[in-house]
């Protein structure tokens, strides 16, 4: 997936070298049976050979229904999981097998803001030890600085200082999510991945999670990866948008074009399933229901792994597998017949407002 | 359109605790018209649940002090007996709810807990009750009901755990379907399914259905009339049309603005301040004047009334109608 350079919109910088690269991923996850000598008798395919350039200081998307891998791909790239197959690369330095020591000091670059801000902060711990821990464990900051350190950290992110010995139940959700932001700050890293991070909260609440996001990267230039199932999330936070489908991408291309001529038929789905809050907008999209639930990552569909439930489905697509070809400008997909028609018109005639 | 299926008026939930009476639900009146569908929408803590929850008359008097009416089909369900609401509940209103892991029993079959809900209303025999639960399996699109029926939920996924809810929510033809949040917990494409599902049933079987939801685009798409709820009232209500291209109150505003909406291109999102209220310590006047940018002294001092705006369309907002026009057309609506 090496685009040539072309104009990319300022919410995706596309320069010098990628800050983190995925080379071939493959999560499997064994399943055994029998409790004392455990046979592996087959594999999840969680992830199954997946490409990937991050680029300082761009924000990536990924998205997916729930067990397409996404976040399976990300635990892989943070090293949390080890993988089956495949590289991964941190500003150019090979880091798949790396261990004890090296492996802490490469933690301090990435962090992890996660989707569910209750179970994600220990109940027992005040909010200045959550934050904190990070530079206790690092010894980035001398012992006697910490509290001044998580201070700021909590009015960079929009927390009271003041609030530094309160407990999590003691915060809204919105709140909870700032503190889990704070701590994944804490050691000022490079890139951060965003499991699902506004996915558990209100709508207005929302919104203000997403602003904090982006300002901060405008104000520390972080990188995200940005995971999520709300492809309207996805697309106003992040430049490059990957979609992902049964462990693999299966189209990959700038927000804006994604939106608006997706090509592959599952992008297309989704588009199409995304209730719009417009209701004329609403009235115009067309409707795509797919059948069915996604199958079952144990036992992948054989060719593309979308034949069963996808629309446009020929004889060719169960047998031969289609692979991530460029359709456009940055713009790859894979599908043997990709779709040519817009889902969702972004031009409405202007609505005649009620008196 | 004839008589009303439900009446509510000034329904009140008041939950007495040792920290203060929570005010859950405080005058809320709505009506709803055979095969209507209406879509609730606010945050957690709104009251939109539990304004159902009590008109299902599944919130204990012994925790809540409830107060004013709803009349369904002619009898007001907050002066009924549990008995007499049984012959209601389930029968004439059915509800499904958010989760549907925790709504079905675990240790039952699939099918024999819509049997169940058939035996309990009608006087059917075991393989009768048995053979409409299959059926109703079929109707809801799960393939080979005679195999699942026979299945335990944890053999279902989410969607369709979500299906069989539905199944057995319309298989005694209710009235009235309440939906709390019935595809919160699934993804896109299944709620697409789910939703679409639902807008064929109601058609098939003429149900009213009252779509409680925190999602814009969900009521958007599927609903004639809206209410939006904001610390146990109604603050606006209106159809889809009233909400989304010409809504009069600052919190719509705000809710329409602080969602990234597809088709909408906006650099940055403009979220409602602060958090929803203590539902114990309410706002003087206005409970979302803290929360509003538009706020004057007025709003600290009265509470708004829910006012018509024109017909149906109502709205609770001291801010003079042309103020409003004005700030809809210049900011709310101005981006593309």
């Amino acid at each position: 997936m090496s685009a040539p350079e072309t104009t990319s919109p300022d919410k995706a910088p596309k320069v010098g070298e990628p800050l983190l690269r995925l080379e071939g991923i493959v999560k499997h996850f064994p399943i055994t049976s029998g409790i004392i000598f455990q046979k592996k008798v087959g594999a999840v395919h969680a992830v199954d050979g997946v490409d990937l350039d991050i680029y300082p200081g761009e924000t990536l998307g990924l998205v997916g229904e729930t067990g397409c891998g996404k976040s399976t791909l990300a635990r892989v790239a943070m090293r949390l999981y080890d993988t089956t197959g495949g590289r991964i690369l941190f500003e150019g330095r090979d880091i798949t097998h790396l261990k004890g020591e090296e492996l802490r000091a490469l933690r301090r670059d990435m962090q992890m803001v996660f989707q569910d801000p209750y179970a994600s902060l220990n109940p027992r711990k005040t909010v200045g030890t959550i934050i904190g821990a990070p530079l206790r464990l690092h010894k980035t900051v001398p012992r006697p600085q910490i509290k001044t350190s998580v201070q700021e950290l909590m009015e960079l992110v929009g927390l009271n200082p003041e609030h530094y010995n309160r407990y999590p139940h003691e915060f809204s959700g919105g709140q909870r999510q700032r503190i889990g932001v704070a701590r994944a700050l804490a050691l000022k890293p490079k890139l951060i991945v965003c499991d699902e991070p506004v996915s558990a909260l209100d709508v207005s609440i929302q919104a203000q999670i997403l602003n904090l996001l982006s300002d901060l990267q405008n104000e520390l230039n972080l990188t995200y990866l940005f995971i999520a199932h709300d492809l309207s999330v996805v697309k106003h936070i992040s430049g490059r948008v990957h979609v992902m489908y049964l462990g693999k991408i299966v189209e990959a291309a700038v927000g804006e074009t994604l939106y608006t001529t997706p090509k592959h038929p599952y992008t297309g789905a989704l588009l199409s399933a995304v209730p719009i809050a417009d209701p004329r907008l609403a009235k115009a999209k067309k409707r795509i229901i797919l059948e069915g639930d996604v199958p079952s990552p144990i036992d992948p569909p054989s060719g593309c792994r979308f034949h069963p439930r996808c629309y446009v489905a020929q004889d060719r697509c169960s047998v031969e597998e289609p692979l991530l070809r460029e359709l456009g400008p940055e713009h790859t997909a894979a599908c043997h017949f990709p779709l040519e028609s817009r889902i969702i018109e972004t031009s409405i005639e202007t609505p005649e407002s009620s008196p | 359109m004839s008589e009303p299926l439900l009446e509510v008026t000034d329904l009140s939930v008041h939950f007495p605790t040792e920290d203060g009476l929570v005010k859950a639900v405080d005058g809320v009146s709505f009506t709803l018209m055979p095969g209507e569908t209406l879509g609730v929408v606010g945050e957690s803590g709104s009251g939109k649940s539990v304004s159902f929850l009590t008109v299902m008359g599944l919130i204990s008097r012994k925790s809540a002090v409830i107060g004013g009416s709803a009349v369904f089909q002619g009898q007001d369900l907050l002066k009924m007996d549990n008995d007499e609401l049984r012959t209601v509940r389930g029968a004439k209103i059915a509800m499904i709810f958010q989760d549907p892991m925790t709504s079905l029993h675990p240790f039952y079959k699939v099918g024999d807990q819509i049997a169940e809900m058939i035996l309990a209303h009608e006087d059917v025999s075991k393989k009768e009750a048995g053979q409409r639960a299959v059926e109703m399996l079929r109707r809801v699109n799960i393939p080979q009901p005679q195999e699942r029926a026979n299945q335990y939920p944890h053999e279902f996924s989410g969607g369709m755990r979500q299906r069989a809810m539905i199944a057995m929510a319309l298989s005694l033809n209710p009235d009235l379907l309440i939906a709390d949040e019935p595809t919160t917990a699934l993804d896109v494409t299944v709620q697409a399914q789910i939703l679409e599902l639902i807008d064929r049933l109601q058609s098939e079987f003429n149900t009213a259905v009252a779509l409680i939801t925190h999602d814009l685009g969900v009521v958007a798409e599927h609903c004639d009339r809206i209410q939006v709820m904001y610390a146990g009232k109604i603050v606006e209500e209106g159809t889809g049309d009233d909400i989304y291209y010409g809504p009069m109150m600052p919190y719509t505003w705000g809710l329409l603005r602080s969602i990234p909406r597809l088709g909408h291109d906006t650099d940055r999102l403009t979220p409602i301040t602060g958090s929803p209220p203590s539902l114990i310590y309410l706002p003087d006047g206005c409970a979302f004047s803290p929360r509003c940018p538009y706020v004057f002294e007025e709003c600290h001092l009265t509470e708004p009334e829910l006012l018509p705006v024109d017909g149906h369309h109502a709205a609770r907002c001291h801010l003079s109608y042309e103020d409003r026009k004005r700030i809809v057309t210049n900011e709310v609506l101005a981006t593309p």
